[in-house]
């Protein structure tokens, strides 16, 4: 242990912790503007470029940045001499000077650390001025939208997309005055090897990164009496939405959602939990066919449009390995414009379906020209939490007084296997619950019991969750040992993948999520967890997602009796010609 | 159905497609790199590689910039962030006729940024250019070294001296194919 002194106050830390880390001990917080830990994925990001954190140390001629200097026996550290304070003003100050100031119509207004230090150092007026970083924006796409004008150059961008994502698509450029982060050759995102994950977007300190909004789209279409416009709620934003509305991060606020989505004025409320279930019983339904034929091995699951995004760009060999499913936001769509529209005997192009969703990839998913049968959208937009969250603001809609209301049928019904979704490792666990009882179930002629309980069949997983990257379990099912991994975080994803292209790794399933954590991390939730910089917000998210599940009388998704029901009456069967039609894909190589 | 299946041909093949030598020639020197798996100590041999490329290609196109990160193992955005930092590497493809003035302490002082100037309204472009037609890239240099001829200005390998802007029309008329 490490003695030292801060402010006066002796405490004890373990050698190689930072100042920072052990004022926060005494319960001191220096501000930082370009430090991030996601202590939760063993990632910290300390480039030191902000100098927003320095202190004195007694005895040393120069201040110390605490975020990146790490404790010495005896160290006499003051956070708060009138040094120390007049060089984080003088920091802060300068990067306000090019920086655009247009705090009231900036989407990060109210979320954003430069704006929080600058009313936490109570700075009233800006004594530099000078010329002004002026830069394009790149709105290109469906997803991500960045005004590097607003950037603050603290890198933590570059970490989220490159060390934790391994996609690497962005970097550091030019120098001096012209610095910024980019793309190679200053291209669109779109045009990269991007995923659109989004994490970037959640590391970003400031305004520079955002999302494509979709907000007057999807008034415009509420108020055109022309359109029915229904809508699809995903797994992790009833987790999660709430902590925009001053609740506990985990507070479960899946009632009032649906009656704010009512308020808004949406015809019909849905549920994406609902074509989760639909989607364990095609993706379960070709795992059971993998195992039984032992080809094709591992089944990895494919209703992350991150991830797919990334094995179509960085493992265009192994095109063969996902099932052929499609996202369940994707089976909500084709339904909806297929069986849902003829039900209420609307014409497809006049059925507008929006998602609210976690993610980011989820807007460029849905407008993937496969998703347009006859140039009819499946999903015709995709809002982030966070854009419901605005939406419901704006529309006056008190969200933390309304009462609990239950989803629309027939697309609203759901099991507990499609709430976990939501975290990583709950597409396998709802998978291996419905494989289960198929397995136990075996019919002396090799056909599956689809819509049976087991007796005694397992549904708790425990081994597949939690927020670790690479999770792996071997479940005994009957006669049969399957050996499952869970991977959350591209690069977790990449080391798998090359693991498994080796043949040094074997497996039956394999779930993978491109956001670290999986869902209850999208990069379209709320920004909660950015800033505090800790993995309580997530760890609390995650604990939702399970209580929802413990929660539902049904818990597994081939007794949910609305997807009964539209297998009796429309589908036929997993795997059926028409559900293959409506509710398969298939994936492109990207080079 | 339509869907996002490319089936155009990729950078790669491009690069090898149209400037098949030197592809081989760059791919062939990449060769004799101790290249491994390990991304810091591929990393170390970035900088001559790009050298090498320019060298080559005589600029450093984006299709070049992945050859050399898939050869490298690095991302194509670090390898752009190396160029864009670098005034000596360019990814935009330089004028046969490389004017550079001098501007230096003694030519600037002697009007330098003048002549600057006046090429750059002539040539209809901006320091760091290249002309339309692929003829001329203006430039500037600090100090070549030729304090007395002040200010100087280097056309290739060509040297002017106490060159005025009045001079400037005759210089690049100077400039024959
Ligand atoms: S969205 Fe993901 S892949 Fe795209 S730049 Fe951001 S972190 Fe990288
Ligand atoms: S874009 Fe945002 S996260 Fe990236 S360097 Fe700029 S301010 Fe930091
Ligand atoms: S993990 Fe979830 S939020 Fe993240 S990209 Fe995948 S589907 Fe979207
Ligand atoms: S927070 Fe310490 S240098 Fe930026």
């Amino acid at each position: 242990m490490v003695n030292l002194k801060i402010n006066n106050n002796p405490v004890s830390v373990p050698e190689g912790t930072t100042i920072l880390e052990a004022a926060a001990k005494l319960g001191l917080k220096i501000p930082t503007l370009c430090h991030i830990n996601w202590d939760c994925f063993h990632v910290e990001h300390r480039s030191g470029s902000c100098r927003i954190c320095v202190v004195e140390v007694t005895g040393k001629p120069n201040l110390a940045p605490a975020c990146c200097t790490p404790v010495a026996e005896g160290m006499d550290v003051h956070t708060n001499t009138m040094r120390a304070i007049q060089a984080r003003r003088t920091v802060l100050e300068l990067l306000l000077s090019n920086h655009p100031k247009d705090c009231l119509v900036c989407t990060k207004n109210q979320n954003c650390n430069l704006q929080s230090l600058a009313s936490e150092f109570n700075i009233q007026t800006i004594r530099y001025e000078g010329e002004q970083t002026k830069l394009a924006v790149d709105d290109n796409g469906a997803a991500i939208r960045r005004d590097m004008s607003k950037c603050i150059m603290c890198r933590r961008c570059e970490t989220a997309c490159n060390v934790v994502q391994t996609v690497g698509v962005l970097s550091g450029v030019n120098r001096g005055f012209n610095a910024t982060v980019a793309p190679q050759n200053f291209l669109p995102l779109d045009q990269t090897a991007c995923v659109f994950c989004g994490q970037c977007v959640l590391a970003c300190p400031v305004g520079a990164l955002t999302e494509i909004s979709y907000k007057d789209e999807v008034w415009q279409a509420l108020n055109d009496p022309s359109k029915t416009v229904i809508v699809q709620t995903a797994p992790a934003v009833r987790v999660a939405i709430g902590e925009k509305f001053d609740m506990q991060p985990g507070e479960i606020s899946t009632g009032k959602l649906v009656a704010a989505l009512r308020r808004l004025g949406f015809a019909k409320v849905f549920d994406t939990d609902w074509s989760a279930d639909l989607t364990i019983m095609e993706e379960a339904t070709e795992l059971f066919g993998r195992i039984k034929s032992g080809k094709n091995l591992p089944l990895l699951t494919s209703c992350c449009p991150g991830w797919v995004n990334f094995l179509e760009h960085q493992f265009p060999d192994q095109l063969h390995m996902p099932s052929t499913a499609k996202s369940p936001q994707q089976m909500f769509g084709a339904i909806a414009k297929s069986y849902y529209a003829d039900l209420i005997g609307v014409d497809p192009s006049d059925l507008v379906v929006v998602s609210i969703m976690p993610c980011l990839a989820k807007k460029y998913e849905a407008g993937r020209p496969e998703f347009a049968p006859n140039g009819v959208r499946d999903v015709d937009y995709v809002l982030s939490t966070r854009e419901l969250a605005s939406m419901i603001k704006e529309a006056g809609v008190m969200f933390n007084s309304l009462p609990d209301e239950d989803y629309d049928d027939p697309l609203g019904e759901s099991s507990g296997a499609s709430v976990i979704f939501g975290a990583s490792g709950g597409v396998l666990e709802a998978a291996l619950r419905t494989a289960a009882d198929w397995i136990l179930n075996a019919q002396p002629d090799g056909s599956i019991a689809y819509f049976e309980d087991a007796a005694d069949s397992p549904i708790d997983f425990v081994a597949v969750r939690g927020l670790e990257g690479i999770k792996e379990a071997t479940v005994k099912i009957g006669d049969l040992e399957l050996k499952a991994a869970v991977v959350s975080g591209l690069g977790n994803a990449r080391k798998l993948l090359e693991k498994i292209r080796s043949g040094e790794s074997q497996y039956h399933a394999i779930e993978i999520m491109a956001c670290p954590g999986g869902c209850i991390n999208g990069g379209g939730q709320p920004y909660s967890f950015c800033s505090c910089g800790g993995s309580d917000v997530l760890e609390a998210r995650k604990n939702a997602v399970y209580r929802a599940d413990e929660g539902k009388a049904i818990r597994k998704s081939h007794l949910n009796p609305s997807i009964i029901k539209i297998y009796k009456d429309f589908l036929g069967h997993p795997n059926s010609e028409l559900a293959h039609k409506l509710l398969h894909t298939h994936y492109c190589a990207k080079k | 159905m339509t869907c996002c299946c490319e089936k155009t041909e990729s950078a790669l093949e491009k690069l090898a497609r149209l400037e098949p030598e030197k592809t081989a020639q760059l791919n062939a020197f990449i060769d004799t790199l101790p290249i491994g798996k390990d991304i810091e100590s591929n990393r170390a041999h970035l900088i001559i590689a790009l050298h090498q490329a320019q060298g080559i290609f005589g600029y450093l196109p984006s299709e070049v910039q992945q050859l050399i990160a898939e050869r490298l193992k690095l991302t194509r955005s670090e390898i752009y962030g190396v160029i864009s930092f670098y005034s000596y590497f360019t990814d935009k493809p330089i004028g046969r006729f490389k004017i550079n003035v001098c501007c230096g302490t003694a030519c600037f002082v002697k009007g330098a940024n003048l002549v600057v100037e006046q090429f750059s309204r002539e040539l209809n472009i901006k320091e760091g250019e290249t002309s339309a037609d692929g003829r001329f890239f203006l430039g500037v240099l600090r100090c070549v070294g030729a304090c007395s001829l002040a200010p100087v200005v280097m056309v290739n390998e060509r040297v002017y001296g106490n060159v005025t802007p009045a001079m400037v029309s005759q210089i690049i008329a100077d400039c024959k194919d």
